[in-house]
């Protein structure tokens, strides 16, 4: 589904972040992809995502077959590529509803398909709100606006579940979050695994992946994967911490 | 970023067509003859000419103002067409009278001027340059009472309402435009809701500028007597031309006892071209008075076209509880200037305003709101909230707020607050990560910004403002 080679990639003017990734995600898997700050592990969602803030120097990305970086964000996101912001963006004045509709209906328009309206939607909605555990008020609410943190969290979810992408990156989903909205969120990021999707959490600790259980475990360090592993891999790392992979970076790479 | 901003700005006016009709025209200069010879070819009573005589008299001491924040070169004033008429061989009786070219002109603009109005339950009059082309619905209006016609018209068939009314709350000594209309004024609107009567449908207007050098200078009186209700719309559009042209109106409202004004403006005059070339000046006087207790006026406006917008749309508040809204949305893209706001003038007892100004600024536009809010010394318990923002799309657009405040009454109360903000390009990413277009990011994240003021805004109207300022931006993010 998600084939990157050799990926680099700055911020602005500055200096690469991404050194060289090499990452391959099939249908069916979860990929957790970790790594101490400043490792470069939200870059790698922000540039796979199109943030027009990146810039790939180099490498390639395919989704689907497609050339990932020859596209707008908006195509990615029609190709079925969806990723939950770290830092969800407040639109005042815009409902939540009529934002959720209109993403809905441009992937529609991209697939051929016939555009849904409001009532039909407002149907759609309500089988998704549960799985978050919100109710119908915050459909009139402005997009994020006003919204606590883990409101924030679920709202992202929420439009995961509407939108049922293809590919799921959740960026550093679980950082400010309680106990019980990280369940929520996890129960409904679970919910919505089927064989036919693919998701990347990208996380600094362990405790989402309690809830969230891995297929694969990827440890990222000064921009380049340095070990590989299986879900146990997630807990030797919250035992020892990440220094211990720091030394022998360049001979696992 | 700031590049790609900028596309988004380009899309061709599509307004700027110029119609081919022969018109029956005064010649260019100002002076007591032009002002007879539109007087003589409108049949108009003496009255009505001395008034008219009296303001050129006084227009010609005053010096045309200079305190907005926008820059133009000098207008000569008697370089400019005072009176244009469409030539018609006799007065219209019905719709069907109305020149074929005429109506297809206003079919271009998407102007039912026909029986789709019916369906539409809007009742239009169109001025076309200067004079108004056909009223429809009057046999349904008149069987309330209620009329509505040009203002030519009412002179002649009700001049006592409009002896009684002209100039009472814009005098023909207001200002500098606000006298060269009174002096030259071709045509407008006028409606007189009886008492207790509530209009049933949107009234509306249509103003059209089709000859070149042609200043269009209507004048629009309405009043709503005691108990009374109506909600007037009004939208004007203007060919592409590469000279400035002129347009300066006055609009009077007048709301006696428990009587309510709505009055909403969607104002798309030619902007000029990406280089500022050519465009109205927009240069109007609107004023409402609430001249009774418990009485309402509320102004919406959404100013997207227009090369320079000078307009303040204010409320006497003189009847003890009245109120006065002001709901206004202006854009300036390219190199367009807007200095616009409100005068709130609190005058009577327990007496409320309320003000929502939204600002929007692209390509090397300039916006400024220009507000006063008066609480004279009599008005205990007078009541004002301001809420003025700005929204910056790109980095060579400015931004200003010159609000002034004066109470008179240790009893009032008198909010302001103000923001600024850039759109985001955060905002712009999120949504396209959800599958949105820049363009279409960009149109919602201000009509979100907006919502405060369209709401106000009858349905119909509300539609036709977003589009037009998605139209407007159009090419401000690329």
């Amino acid at each position: 589904m998600l084939d990157i080679r050799d990926l680099q990639a700055k911020v602005g003017g500055g200096n690469d972040i991404l050194k060289g990734i090499n990452l391959a995600v099939k249908a069916g898997e979860i990929h957790a992809v970790m790594g101490p700050n400043g490792s470069g592990k939200s870059t790698l969602a922000q540039v796979l995502a199109g943030n027009p803030a990146y810039e790939v120097t180099g490498g390639s990305a395919t989704f689907d077959g497609r050339d990932l970086f020859g596209m707008q964000p908006e195509e990615r996101a029609q190709a079925g590529l969806f990723m939950a912001f770290q830092y969800p963006v407040e639109i005042p004045g815009v409902s939540n509803a009529y934002f959720l509709r209109s993403a809905y209906n441009e992937i529609r328009k991209a697939h051929g398909e016939e555009e849904v309206d409001p009532l039909e939607f407002l149907d759609i909605m309500e089988r998704n709100l549960a799985l978050v555990d919100m109710d119908q008020s915050m459909l009139q609410r402005s997009v994020n606006a006003g919204f606590s943190g883990g409101e924030k969290k679920r709202n992202e979810i929420l439009q995961m579940a509407v939108l049922r992408p293809r590919l799921a990156i959740l960026d550093e989903t679980d950082s400010g979050l309680d106990i019980d909205a990280l369940r929520i969120v996890a129960e409904g990021v679970n919910k919505l695994r089927r064989p036919d999707n693919a998701t990347i959490v990208v996380t600094h600790y362990q405790r989402l992946l309690n809830h969230i259980v891995p297929d694969f475990v990827h440890v990222l360090s000064a921009g380049r994967i340095v070990k590989s592993g299986g879900k146990e891999l997630a807990l030797e790392l919250e035992e020892k911490g990440y220094d211990w992979l720091e030394t022998p970076a360049e001979a696992v790479a | 970023m700031s590049s790609s901003i900028e596309n988004l700005v380009n899309r061709e006016y599509k307004f700027g067509f110029v119609t081919d009709i022969e018109a029956d025209t005064i010649p260019a200069g100002l002076g007591e003859d032009t002002v007879r010879a539109i007087s003589a070819k409108k049949h108009e009573p003496a009255w009505l000419l001395d008034w008219r005589l009296k303001a050129l008299r006084r227009w010609t001491t005053m010096k045309e103002p200079h305190w907005g924040n926008v820059r133009y070169e000098p207008i000569d004033y008697q370089d400019q067409v005072y009176y244009s008429a469409p030539r018609t061989a006799k007065p219209l009786g019905s719709m069907d009278d109305v020149d074929p070219k005429l109506r297809e002109a206003y079919d271009k603009l998407g102007i039912p001027l026909k029986e789709q109005q019916v369906l539409a339950g809007v009742a239009v009059d169109a001025v076309f340059d200067s004079v108004s082309v056909g009223t429809t619905y009057r046999e349904q209006l008149a069987k309330l009472g209620i009329i509505f016609c040009s203002l030519g018209e009412a002179v002649r068939e009700h001049p006592d309402l409009v002896r009684k009314y002209l100039g009472t709350v814009v005098p023909y000594s207001d200002n500098f435009y606000a006298s060269l209309n009174s002096a030259v004024f071709s045509d407008g609107s006028f409606v007189y809701v009886p008492p207790g009567v509530r209009c049933p449908m949107e009234l509306s207007t249509y103003f059209r500028i089709n000859a070149a050098n042609t200043g269009q200078f209507e004048r629009t009186l309405i009043i709503a007597d005691t108990g009374a209700y109506v909600s007037y719309l009004e939208g004007c559009t203007a060919p592409k031309r590469a000279t400035n042209q002129l347009h300066a109106a006055v609009v009077e409202l007048i709301a006696l006892e428990n009587a309510t004004v709505k009055y909403s403006t969607v104002q798309n005059w030619y902007a000029g071209d990406e280089e500022g070339r050519g465009g109205i000046f927009n240069f109007v006087t609107k004023r409402g008075k609430c001249a009774g207790a418990n009485s309402k006026i509320s102004w919406t406006q959404v100013e997207t076209g227009s090369a320079i917008t000078w307009k303040y749309p204010s409320v006497i508040l003189q009847g003890d509880n009245s109120v006065g809204e002001f709901y206004s949305v202006a854009v300036v893209n390219h190199h367009q200037q807007a200095d616009t706001g409100t005068k709130m003038l609190h005058l009577g007892r327990n007496t409320r305003s309320n003000i929502v100004s939204k600002g929007i600024s692209a390509g090397q536009g300039n916006n400024s709101y220009r507000g006063r809010v008066f609480v004279g010394p009599k008005a205990a318990g007078a009541r004002n909230y301001t809420q003025c923002d700005s929204m910056l799309i790109g980095n060579r657009c400015g931004a200003h707020t010159f609000p002034y405040i004066e109470v008179g009454n240790d009893t009032a109360q008198v909010e302001h607050e103000a923001s600024t903000s850039k759109i985001g390009e955060d905002q712009i990413f999120y949504l396209q990560q959800r599958g949105i277009s820049k363009e279409n990011a960009v149109s919602m994240i201000v009509a979100g910004f907006c919502k405060d003021v369209f709401k106000e805004l009858p349905m119909e109207f509300a539609l036709e403002a977003q589009q037009l300022l998605g139209i407007t931006l159009e090419g401000s993010v690329g």
